[in-house]
Parts: C-alpha cells; sequence; structure tokens
C-alpha cells in the first residue's frame, strides 16, 4: 500500500501528543503525592522517557512487531536497533490486506514507543513514596520486556495470538491499562503499604498540578486513540469524538455520586473521573458509536468510584488507585467492547451483543483480558519479588519518612529561600 | 513595657494594624501561625477519605509598648479584630524587662 501523506502527518503528530501524555500524567500523580515526594513521582515518570526509548530501539520494539516466533506469542530479533526499518517498501509482519500500513514504519515505530513509555509510567501511581530509585530502574526495564513487550505482540501485532482470535483492542485496553493496573496491583503486594497508611494522613499536596495533569492527558488521548485509526480519516474522528464524550460523561458520573453519597464535588473527582472515562473508552475508541461512548463513560466513571471505595476493605496501599481506575477502567470498556462494537463503525472490528454479533465477542473479550491479567499478575509478582530478594525494593523507613525527593534525588521540590544553605567547595 | 501577642482571624489584620498605627503604635510583628480553641477546624475529603483538620490558619500580632500605653492598644486591638463570632482569637499581655535597638543600640522606653 502507498504510503499517504496526510495519514502519516496525522500520526506524527499523534505520537508527539501520547509523548506529552506522560510529563501529563506525572504532574497528575506528582500533585496528589505528599510534597516532599513530589520529585521522586515525576522522576519515576520522565525516566520512562529515556529507558524506554533506548530499549525499544535496541530490540523491544522487535520483541513486539517483529517475526512472530511461534503461536503468536513474541516477535524475534529481526528489528534489533531498527534494522532496515528506513528502508523505502519495508513490511511489517501481519500489517498486509485490511490492515496494511500506509504510514512508514518508522512513523509507526515512533507512535508505538510512546504507549510502551507511558504505559509503565502508570503504574507509579500505585508504589508511590516508597519504592527505591535503584529498584524502579531494573523494574522498568524488565517489565519492559517481559511483560509489556508479549501483551502488545498478542493483542496489538496482527500476528498475535489474541488479534488473531479476534479480540478487539483498539488503543490499549488490554495492552495498557488493565497490563499496568494488575501489575501495580502486583507490585504493592510485593512492596507494602506506605509507613502510617491508612492511619496517617496523605492528603494531595497540589491538585492544581493534578487538574493540570488530567488537562494534558486529555489532550494527549486524542492522539492515543484517534491516532490509533492510524489514519487521518473518519474514523479517527469517531474515535476523537468518543473519547472526549466518555471522558466528559465518566466526569459528570463521578461527581454526581459524590454529591449523592453525601460529599461535595471535588476536583480530584472530576479529575478521575475523567480518567476514568479515557481509560474505559481507550479499547472501544474505534469501534463504537457516538452514543456507547456516553454510556460507556457513565459506566466508568460509577465503576471506578466504587472500586477506590472497596479499596480500604482489601486493605492494600494503591496509593493513587491505579487499580481502582486502569485495572477496573480497563476491565469496563474491555468487556464493554464486546457489548457496543459495531461493524457499521468499523468493517475490521466486530459486532458485539448489543449490534446483534451474539456473545461471540464478548468470550473473546473475557479471554483477552483473563490473559493479560494472568500473565502480568504472575511475571510482575515474580519480578517483583527476584527485586526485592536481591537489590530490595523500599527505601529505608528513614528514607521514606524524610521523601524521596531528598533520600533518592538530593533535591527539593519547593525551595522556600536558601537560608543556612551554603556552597560546598566554594 | 509590655509584650502584646494577639492571635486574630487573619482577614482582621488590616483592621488591627490601622486601629494600632492611629494610637501610635510605631512597630509590629505578624507571623501566620495556626491552632485551635473552641472554633474547631474542618474536614477535607479526597476520593472519599475523609480527613479532619483541627488547626485553623491565624495570624499572631506582636507588638511591644509602655506600661501606660498597653492598656489602650489592647482595647484598640479587641475594637478592630471582634467580629462576634467564635474563633475571634485571643489577646495577652507579658512583662517586658529590655528592649534594644540593634542600629544605635538605645535601650528600654527609646528603643521603642
Amino acid at each position: 500500500m502507498e504510503i499517504d501523506a496526510g495519514n502519516t502527518a496525522w500520526v506524527l503528530t499523534s505520537a508527539a501528543l501520547v509523548l506529552f501524555m506522560t510529563p501529563g500524567l506525572a504532574f497528575f500523580y506528582g500533585g496528589m503525592v505528599r510534597s516532599k515526594n513530589v520529585l521522586g513521582m515525576l522522576m519515576q515518570n520522565f525516566f520512562s522517557m529515556g529507558l524506554v526509548s533506548v530499549l525499544w530501539a535496541l530490540f523491544v520494539f522487535s520483541l513486539a512487531f517483529g517475526d512472530d516466533i511461534g503461536g503468536g506469542l513474541l516477535g524475534g530479533f529481526d528489528f534489533a536497533g531498527l534494522k532496515d526499518l528506513a528502508t523505502a517498501g519495508v513490511q511489517l509482519p501481519g500489517y498486509v490486506d485490511d490492515f496494511a500500513l500506509t504510514i512508514p514504519p518508522l512513523v509507526f515505530v515512533a507512535f508505538q514507543l510512546m504507549f510502551a513509555i507511558i504505559t509503565p509510567a502508570l503504574i507509579t501511581g500505585a508504589i508511590a513514596d516508597r519504592m527505591k530509585f535503584a529498584a524502579y530502574v531494573p523494574f522498568l526495564g524488565l517489565w519492559l520486556v517481559l511483560v509489556y513487550a508479549p501483551v502488545a505482540h498478542w493483542v496489538f501485532s496482527p500476528t498475535g495470538w489474541l488479534f488473531k482470535k479476534g479480540a478487539l483492542d483498539f488503543a490499549g485496553g488490554t495492552v495498557v491499562h488493565i497490563n499496568a493496573g494488575i501489575a501495580a496491583l502486583a507490585l504493592i503486594l510485593v512492596l507494602g503499604k506506605r509507613r502510617g497508611w491508612p492511619r496517617d494522613a496523605m492528603p494531595p499536596h497540589s491538585l492544581p498540578l493534578t487538574l493540570l495533569g488530567t488537562g494534558i492527558l486529555w489532550f494527549g488521548w486524542f492522539g492515543f486513540n484517534a491516532g490509533s485509526a492510524l489514519a487521518a480519516n473518519g474514523l479517527a474522528g469517531q474515535a476523537l469524538i468518543n473519547t472526549h464524550m466518555a471522558a466528559a460523561a465518566a466526569m459528570l458520573a463521578w461527581l454526581l455520586v459524590e454529591r449523592v453519597k453525601g460529599g461535595h464535588a471535588t476536583t480530584l473527582g472530576a479529575a478521575s473521573g475523567a480518567v476514568a472515562g479515557l481509560v474505559a473508552i481507550t479499547p472501544c475508541a474505534g469501534f463504537v458509536s457516538s452514543f456507547s461512548s456516553l454510556i460507556i463513560g457513565l459506566t466508568a466513571g460509577v465503576f471506578c468510584f466504587l472500586a477506590i471505595q472497596a479499596k480500604s476493605k482489601f486493605g492494600y496501599d494503591d496509593a493513587l488507585d491505579v487499580v481502582g481506575v486502569h485495572l477496573v477502567g480497563g476491565m469496563v470498556g474491555s468487556l464493554m467492547v464486546g457489548l457496543f462494537a459495531d461493524t457499521s463503525i468499523n468493517s475490521l472490528g466486530g459486532d458485539g451483543l448489543f449490534a446483534g454479533g451474539g456473545a461471540s465477542l464478548l468470550g473473546k473479550q473475557f479471554i483477552a483480558v483473563g490473559a493479560t491479567i494472568a500473565w502480568s499478575f504472575i511475571v510482575t509478582f515474580i519480578l517483583a519479588k527476584v527485586l526485592d530478594a536481591t537489590i530490595g525494593l523500599r527505601v529505608p523507613p528513614d528514607d521514606e519518612d524524610q521523601g524521596l525527593d531528598l533520600t533518592q534525588h538530593a533535591e527539593t521540590g519547593y525551595a522556600y529561600g536558601e537560608l543556612g544553605m551554603g556552597r560546598v567547595g566554594a | 513595657m509590655r509584650l502584646i501577642t494577639a492571635i486574630i482571624k487573619p482577614f482582621k489584620l488590616d483592621d488591627v494594624k490601622e486601629a494600632l498605627r492611629g494610637l501610635g503604635v510605631q512597630g509590629m510583628t505578624v507571623s501566620e501561625v495556626q491552632g485551635f480553641g473552641r472554633q474547631r477546624g474542618h474536614t477535607e475529603v479526597y476520593r472519599g477519605a475523609e480527613y479532619t483538620v483541627d488547626f485553623v490558619p491565624k495570624v499572631r500580632v506582636e507588638v511591644v509598648t509602655d506600661d501606660a500605653d498597653a492598656g489602650g492598644v489592647v482595647d484598640a486591638l479587641v475594637t478592630a479584630a471582634r467580629t462576634d463570632k467564635i474563633g475571634d482569637g485571643k489577646v495577652w499581655v507579658l512583662p517586658v524587662e529590655e528592649v534594644v535597638r540593634i542600629r544605635t543600640g538605645e535601650r528600654g522606653h527609646d528603643a521603642l
């Protein structure tokens, strides 16, 4: 298929939009932690833009999208070092016929890289305030290789086993959100609770940062979902509208539940609701109608709110509710594909239960959700155990009290003057 | 000499400052403080998790005066800071042994 200039321009733009989501996420999370941990949180997110990019170029893109090594489980090393990808006429495995790319392979490499950057970054919300940076670095790299690359291959690559099975994931409900959400749960089960949780007050230190981050995420999500059409066409427009409407509806739903339950409509609730809607619409964006996106958003707003309230009953310390928003929101969206997908919206998609397609697609969605949860949870749990036994996952208790900013990075996020500060060696 | 310390509602600071200036008070020290008396704090809710905040933000005003002026300053301060609602604050007075103006070395009344 010929390279299309319009499509290429849109996917290039989308790559930049998706990259911008990671600093957005950093601020979304950064505002919610205590001020002594703000840099620790920003750094865990920002650092992903460094490490994941380099590993992606070296061999992880190839593991995800290279020639299948058998069974649709993983790609090979044929594109290691991004070799041959700039050559004219080169084709990515599986991207033929209906799925033929009309953008240069390197543009696809860049676009997919941005997903790989933000996915492990999503996990950082759960582990806030207590993970050693020296343990986070190997965790990030190994998780990318052992968990992200295979799941991306299964679901996104047309040669992957879930893709071939007919499970639908437009932009990463399973690969990104369920994957990160369940990994967050596995990691915090090994890592343990923050010192003093839940007895001590740990309120967000700057909700304005969180709201700013939410705005950046929402903006970048247009690239995430509408860019996943891999074309500048009507489907991209449908995905963009769906993305926006789901975020809007979920925000209203969350605020309504908050209010009805006797509280106030909170800014953190507005931000959380919007993100819950964005998460849930991600797998659905290019498969469902505009009206369905409103229902999906409303459902996500209510379910994610209730999931977060249930957290205290389970007793695990998911600091910033990655499980409640990303795992639960991702599951809501991935399963609702099986209800609302409609081939009149996207002929390459499928017909869900409510579009007269029966329960077959819903069954495939369950398999994709289950497989992602099983693989991500088991591998992440083992990886966390190994790292805990070797380098140790947690900072020492004193360092945790002092905060990650000072103990992990020798900096403070907010300088209130230089009183008592002197220069060493000058 | 007397040290007059007042804990007042933050939005009353301007009224208090003007009232004391009107009496010829030459200077004061102000700090933002937190505390509680009979006025209770408030609650905050983040994603359904409720926190109580016991301390209420207040402003502390400190003024040193001659013994003879202290009564008038306290009266003016109380009048200016009063809203008749709970949480208006308190004023207390302590004796001061010595005051020195650092620039000139003047002591006692001359340093005020």
